[in-house]
């Protein structure tokens, strides 16, 4: 049933021209900063093989593409998930999916995985591009799988996020900006870290960024995974009980 | 036929913050009923509805579907409703065929039938020359049908329709009432509407809800003997003569509504055939001679528009 409504899900996202155009451009935007990133390796690899344990095409290449995906997608995101709930209570089709026997549970997850799906064509299109590269050098498998791995998490915490957002309103645009809102606040919450030294290690945990960043130095720790599965939990069941919430308060 | 209860609402409550909007609702649907459900806008019918159908959680009572209570087991209670809200869910960017799939998958309608359930509810509701076409582009009528193929699509043993007719032509309100009536052979049917001929050509039974209240609750057969006229219209080309009509068989009293109009009050037996004789034997000229029937909407107005006072007296 979860299936049934996440492919549905994903199918209405692709009937709208907004799914193909945010594809476009992003790939678009990425796929110049792609190459760009590939002229600085052409120009700094004479220099670099004289050098022991000089970086490779993975971290001057691969890396930063991975990281402004990662921050591009977290301020488009919001543009895909703020109809999710949203559009359904405005056009009140919502009722179809209440009186039909599934739970609130299924409904939730429903979406959040059709989001899901969709995050993940973009980041295999995305990936198909440092792919590529394999056709002329050999790159750092490791480092590359623990970076998608690491941008596929912070998708699906997005998806989570945005999900939770679009079931507190009506409007798809306060949805929109106060998902982008919430996602920013996560990305940036560790910077007043610097100047205070006496602040704890909470904000740093607390922040979107450095997990994601650790993943894409090739770190594969299960306290970041930890933290992006919590993060998805967290904002699923909060979508639950919104649903369930506002069928007592009507 | 001794029907199985296909629907028992217990002592149903509904506030609205402070507001109270149902108020101890109890009532009963047997399979083959078709309950109409009338009342005032914002006297709780859409809140009493969407309470059975799942989508809002009463303050207090209790909801049996097909014996299964609605609270305890939402989901199979669930499959054995079909709801259709005041506005119809469609989803405008998709297909009628692929909204009513995806419909049939939601209520677990097995793969095998899935295409054949689909098949019969577009030519019960006359939806099969539009399959390919995009809701949003069909008119009202066309939604609130597709709407209503949603309800019906899974067989469920309970359809729940809220104001089925709006927005459709004559012609489409006769051909649904039709297929009301022919559901409401085989499953149990809530219908909640403003027209109150409507109620009079599809229901069985009769609910009318006020101010959160039942306040009229019987089958239509009572109804329609309780609606039965004991007063006789009456009128001629000539100037009538009372006394002539008073000596009639069966009549009680004349009331002159003018040179040539009456109203023929009497108790038992219909004194038609008598009083055209009469007109006849003195030459007045028959021009009308016809029951003076209660309608139902003169029922539906004594219920709901009695001064709010008396209410708050009975609420005290």
């Amino acid at each position: 049933m979860i299936f049934t409504i996440a492919i549905r899900e994903l199918k209405n996202l692709f009937l709208s021209p907004l799914a193909w155009a945010i594809m476009a451009v992003l790939q678009l935007i990425l796929a110049y900063l792609f190459l760009s990133q590939l002229d600085t390796f052409m120009l700094l690899q004479p220099r670099l093989a004289g050098i022991e344990g000089a970086p490779g095409v993975t971290d001057i290449v691969v890396a930063p593409l991975l990281q402004t995906s990662g921050f591009l997608l977290l301020l488009v995101a919001p543009a895909i998930t703020m109809r999710v709930f949203s559009d359904e209570r405005r056009n009140r089709t919502l009722t179809l999916l209440l009186s039909a026997p599934v739970s609130m549970t299924d409904i939730v997850l429903g979406k959040f995985l059709g989001i899901t799906f969709f995050f993940m064509l973009l980041l295999a299109l995305l990936a198909a591009m440092p792919l590529a590269l394999y056709a002329g050098t050999t790159l750092d498998a490791g480092k590359l799988a623990s970076g998608l791995l690491g941008l596929a998490l912070l998708l699906a915490a997005i998806a989570a996020i945005g999900v939770f957002m679009s079931s507190l309103t009506e409007q798809p645009v306060v949805a929109a900006i106060s998902t982008l809102g919430l996602l920013l606040m996560l990305w940036i919450i560790d910077w007043s870290v610097d100047s205070q030294e006496s602040v704890t290690d909470l904000l740093p945990y607390l922040s979107l960024k450095t997990h994601f960043e650790s993943f894409l130095k090739g770190l594969f720790s299960t306290a970041d995974v930890a933290y992006y599965l919590l993060l998805i939990a967290t904002f699923l069941l909060l979508g639950i009980r919104r649903l369930d919430q506002q069928r007592l308060t009507g | 036929m001794d029907a199985k209860t296909l629907i028992s609402v217990e002592q149903l409550y509904r506030y609205y913050g402070h507001h109270l909007a149902v108020e101890a609702v109890d009532f009963e649907l047997a399979q083959g009923e078709v309950l109409g459900f009338l009342g005032p806008n914002g006297a709780g019918k859409s809140t009493t509805m969407q309470m059975i159908s799942g989508n809002l959680a009463p303050s207090a009572g209790r909801i049996l579907i097909n014996g299964i209570d609605l609270l305890d087991a939402p989901k199979r209670a669930k499959a054995e409703i079909g709801y259709l809200p005041e506005q119809p869910p469609v989803y405008r960017d998709l297909t009628v065929d692929e909204y009513l799939y995806y419909c049939a998958k939601l209520h677990r309608v097995s793969k095998g039938q899935r295409s054949q359930a689909v098949t019969r509810a577009k030519h019960r509701c006359g939806l099969a020359e539009v399959s390919k076409r995009l809701i949003g582009n069909l008119s009202k009528g066309f939604q609130q049908r597709v709407g209503i193929a949603q309800a019906i699509l899974h067989s469920p043993a309970v359809v729940i329709l809220d104001e089925p007719t709006v927005g459709l032509d004559p012609n489409q309100i006769r051909d649904i009432r039709a297929l009301i009536r022919e559901l409401g052979e085989s499953h149990g049917i809530i219908l909640s509407t403003h027209i109150l001929p409507e109620v009079q050509a599809t229901c069985s039974h009769v609910q009318i809800i006020h101010q959160g209240r039942l306040v009229f609750s019987e089958s239509m057969q009572d109804l329609e003997r309780r609606l039965t006229s004991h007063v006789l219209l009456l009128e001629t080309r000539e100037r009538l003569d009372d006394t002539e009509l008073e000596k009639l068989a069966g009549i009680d009293s004349v009331e002159r509504l003018g040179d040539t109009r009456a109203r023929l009050h009497f108790e038992d037996s219909n004194p038609a055939d008598a009083v055209a004789a009469c007109v006849a034997r003195h030459d007045w000229g028959l021009v009308e001679l016809s029951l003076d029937r209660q309608t139902l909407e003169q029922v539906f107005v004594d219920l709901t528009c009695s001064d709010t006072s008396e209410t708050h007296r009975k609420t005290a």
